[in-house]
């Protein structure tokens, strides 16, 4: 009897432990112990010297800090944003990134009921319940990992990339959001920790969606996740960054950065869906280029956080090449989502497109913030911007910050048009006659508002991210 | 005996105009009383408030009832919201059907279904009705992933909404102006489905301007709305005296006897 009992509560443990794992619910206890403070040189050295790096990533890391602690806030948004970030503090998160857990007692209130009320899918269910599902997702994971090796794709997280690929990583990392580009790309710079280093071989098409789900030493985002993401000739690849859970931090502070490479003919997709505990602010430089007649799509979804600063960015650099952002923001009461993107047309024939749906509510606010360049020479070029604001409320905000700098007249194309709705009475009137109850007749307008991201989505995403909206909007019905 | 369907005693109504911010009286008291097994007609000149009666039954928001009764299945209906009318059984096919972008037919239907029996529906067996209904009114099934009435032709919104009506088996249906916008061979089609959905359990509400919608419908009782009042009620015979003589004819001999 007390054996077998024995046996539950080691599973318990152990199931407990990976859901700490797959959500992120941890920081480093040991180093919050440490008396030090702030960053210094000499902490960014300890960093580099625990992790065992090659000289030079600590050099990388030394230099960027230089650039952080002489660089200015962005002046682009209302400094206060600002005001809240103690960069006293900063030298815990740079720590992050040793397997240990914190209690789920330390995660707020506030937090534990949102998950209670989120409930997780079925398999996770099973999973949680202590049920075979875990070696289910075992041999997924090994099965996942297999084909990936035979195929010759490199599928790590960052640490391991450079211990791992250190020339590869040196000849890619900061090419594309270099370390001076923002004072958060130069913080993330020097103290980044977690991410992903991908690279797909040429000609190599990943069918299903790399999900850092099946990465080696899984790890939900860091609080400085540094991502690299390659697609070499005719390769094809889908990665996610699955966080759909809250994802608690204690920091109040992400800041990422993100970069892709797509060269000749690849096609890269990356999709993420971030909701971040609303004390967070949630920075992340997310930049791609492609290559002559080649893909690149970025799908941002972006709920939570207490303010979100996020233009994920497509240089087409050759003919050919094809950019395209679909994003999401849910601006809920004291939130702001401050998204967009950016096209940099530097080559003839290339295409590109902008969707961005945002809603508001409670008193929240989303602005789209875009770029659409042309350069001189860049003839042939079609762009498209279509921002939509659904505004569920008379006192929640939207707002649109386009430029559209175009240098070439020849055949070029720019079209930009912008939206700001609400949800009508009659609406909701056409969907109650039906019998649908009024929250459920709100939650199937904004989900078919966002359809547009949603349907990109893999299914159990698409299922999660509607779940997600439906929790945001609980209890917008007077 | 059982309590009728559908009840109205004196109903007077306004409708809230955003324009002037004002509330303007539309219903002056309208008296009928609809049993199960019967198909009524209502008809009347542009404006004289047959909308408005289907809109303050259905619960519209900028509808309300000043004045007068309505029951449904015999329970008042002042007090219910317009999806608790709907799933106790009412149902109204919309004149101007709302679209929704993004929200596929097919998700839309699957959740009104399961709004109106109060449980989830398994998947296949809302599948199974589906094609059959599908199937009766000669619907494709592309049409499913559509986006709810958004781009629809003024035929196919009305389609929509038959399908919905077969689907959600409501015992009061009322139809406004589903004849008008569709060409005649629509128009047969359309009503002979919504004639094979009546029957002893049910009855309809047919809403209507002109009056061919009655070669393909067999009303039991006929009504003639003016200035928001039913002046005039009577059998098949009174649809045929309009047929021959128009409204104003038949209004006008009333009015001078
Ligand atoms: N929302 C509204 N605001 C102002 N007047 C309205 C509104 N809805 C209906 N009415 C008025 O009520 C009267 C009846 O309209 P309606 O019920 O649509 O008639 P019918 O359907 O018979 O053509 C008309 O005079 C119309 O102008
Ligand atoms: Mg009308």
């Amino acid at each position: 009897m007390s054996s077998e009992k024995t046996e539950v509560d080691f599973d318990v443990a152990e199931i407990n432990k990976d859901y700490e794992r797959l959500y992120g619910f941890h920081t480093n206890t040991d180093y919050l112990k440490n008396s030090k403070k702030g960053v210094s040189p000499d902490i960014i050295r300890e960093i580099s010297k625990i992790k065992n790096e090659p000289d030079w990533m600590l050099e990388f890391r030394l230099s960027s800090l230089e650039i952080f602690n002489s660089m200015p806030d962005p002046t682009w948004m209302d400094g206060s944003v600002f005001d809240e970030i103690n960069y006293e503090d900063l030298y815990y998160y740079a720590s992050a990134g040793d397997k240990k857990y914190n209690d789920w007692d330390d995660v707020p209130e506030d937090i534990k009921d949102t998950f209670e009320r989120l409930g997780v899918p079925e398999a996770e269910r099973k999973f949680l319940a202590g049920v075979s599902a875990q070696f289910e997702s075992e041999v997924v994971y090994h099965h996942v990992q297999e084909e990936l090796e035979k195929k010759g794709v490199i599928f790590l997280d960052f640490d391991t990339g450079v211990q791992k690929h250190g020339d590869l990583i040196r000849k890619y990392i900061g090419k594309l959001v270099p370390q001076g580009d923002n004072k958060f790309a130069a913080l993330n710079s020097a103290c980044w920790s977690g991410g992903s280093f991908v690279y797909i071989p040429p000609g190599v098409k990943v069918e299903i969606p790399l999900q850092a789900y099946f990465r080696i030493n899984a790890e939900s985002i860091g609080q400085f996740e540094r991502t690299i993401i390659i697609a070499d000739k005719g390769a094809s690849v889908h990665y996610i960054e699955g966080c759909t859970a809250p994802t608690y931090s204690k920091t109040a502070f992400h800041t990422g950065v993100i970069e892709l490479f797509a060269e000749e003919d690849a096609y890269l997709r990356y999709t993420t869906i971030q909701n971040w505990s609303t004390n967070v602010l949630n920075l992340v430089t997310q930049r791609a280029i492609a290559k002559k007649n080649a893909t690149v799509e970025w799908m941002d979804g972006n709920l939570g956080a207490k303010t979100t600063m996020k233009y994920p960015a497509v240089y087409l650099a050759e003919p050919g090449a094809r950019g395209r952002v679909v994003s999401i923001g849910y601006a809920n009461k004291g939130q702001r989502q401050d998204a967009g993107a950016k096209m940099i047309h530097a080559a003839p024939h290339t295409t590109s497109s902008i969707t961005a749906k945002s809603i508001s509510h409670n008193g929240g606010r989303s602005s789209y913030r875009g770029l659409i360049k042309v350069n001189k020479g860049a003839s042939h070029v079609k762009t498209d911007v279509e921002c939509d604001a659904l505004l569920l409320d008379d006192f929640s905000e939207s707002d649109t910050y386009p430029t559209i700098d175009v240098r070439e007249r020849k055949d070029v194309s720019v079209m930009h048009e912008a939206t700001v709705g609400k949800v009508s009475d009659e609406t909701i009137y056409y969907l109650r006659s039906r019998g649908i109850k009024e929250e459920d007749a709100l939650l199937m307008v904004v989900n078919g508002f966002i359809q547009e991201f949603t349907r990109e989505l893999p299914m159990e995403y698409a299922v999660e991210l509607n779940r997600l909206i439906a929790l945001e909007m609980e209890g917008s019905i007077g | 005996m059982n309590s009728p369907l559908l009840e109205l005693k004196g109903l007077c109504s306004t409708v809230f105009s955003e324009d002037t911010d004002q509330q303007i009286p539309i219903l002056k008291g309208v008296d009928l009383t609809i049993n199960k097994g019967e198909i009524h007609v209502l008809m009347g000149v542009n404006g004289s408030g047959k909308s408005s009666l289907a809109h303050v039954l259905m619960g519209h928001p900028n509808h309300q009832i000043t004045d007068g009764e309505a029951r449904f299945d015999g329970t008042s209906i002042q007090d219910m919201e317009p999806d608790e009318r709907a799933r106790a059984g009412m149902f109204l096919a919309f004149q101007y059907p709302h679209a929704i972008g993004g929200l596929p037919v097919g998700t839309f239907l699957k959740a009104a279904v399961e709004a109106r029996r109060s449980e989830e529906v398994p998947f296949r067996v809302f599948k199974r009705e589906l094609d059959a209904a599908l199937e009766k009114l000669g619907i494709s099934k592309e049409f499913l992933g559509r986006s709810l009435n958004e781009g629809f032709s003024g035929g196919e919104k009305k389609r929509n909404e038959i399908l919905q009506m077969h689907l959600l088996k409501p015992t009061l249906a009322m139809l406004d102006e589903t004849d008008s916008g569709l060409d005649v061979d629509a128009l047969k089609k359309v009503f002979h489905d919504v004639r094979e959905y009546a029957n002893q359990d049910n009855a309809l509400l047919v809403i209507t301007h002109y009056d061919r919608v009655l070669d393909y419908i067999n009303p039991t009782h006929v009504h003639i709305m003016s200035d928001g009042r039913i002046v005039k009620s009577g059998g098949a015979d009174l649809s045929k005296r309009i047929d021959e003589e128009g409204f104003e004819a038949v209004l006008g001999v009333e009015a001078s006897v």
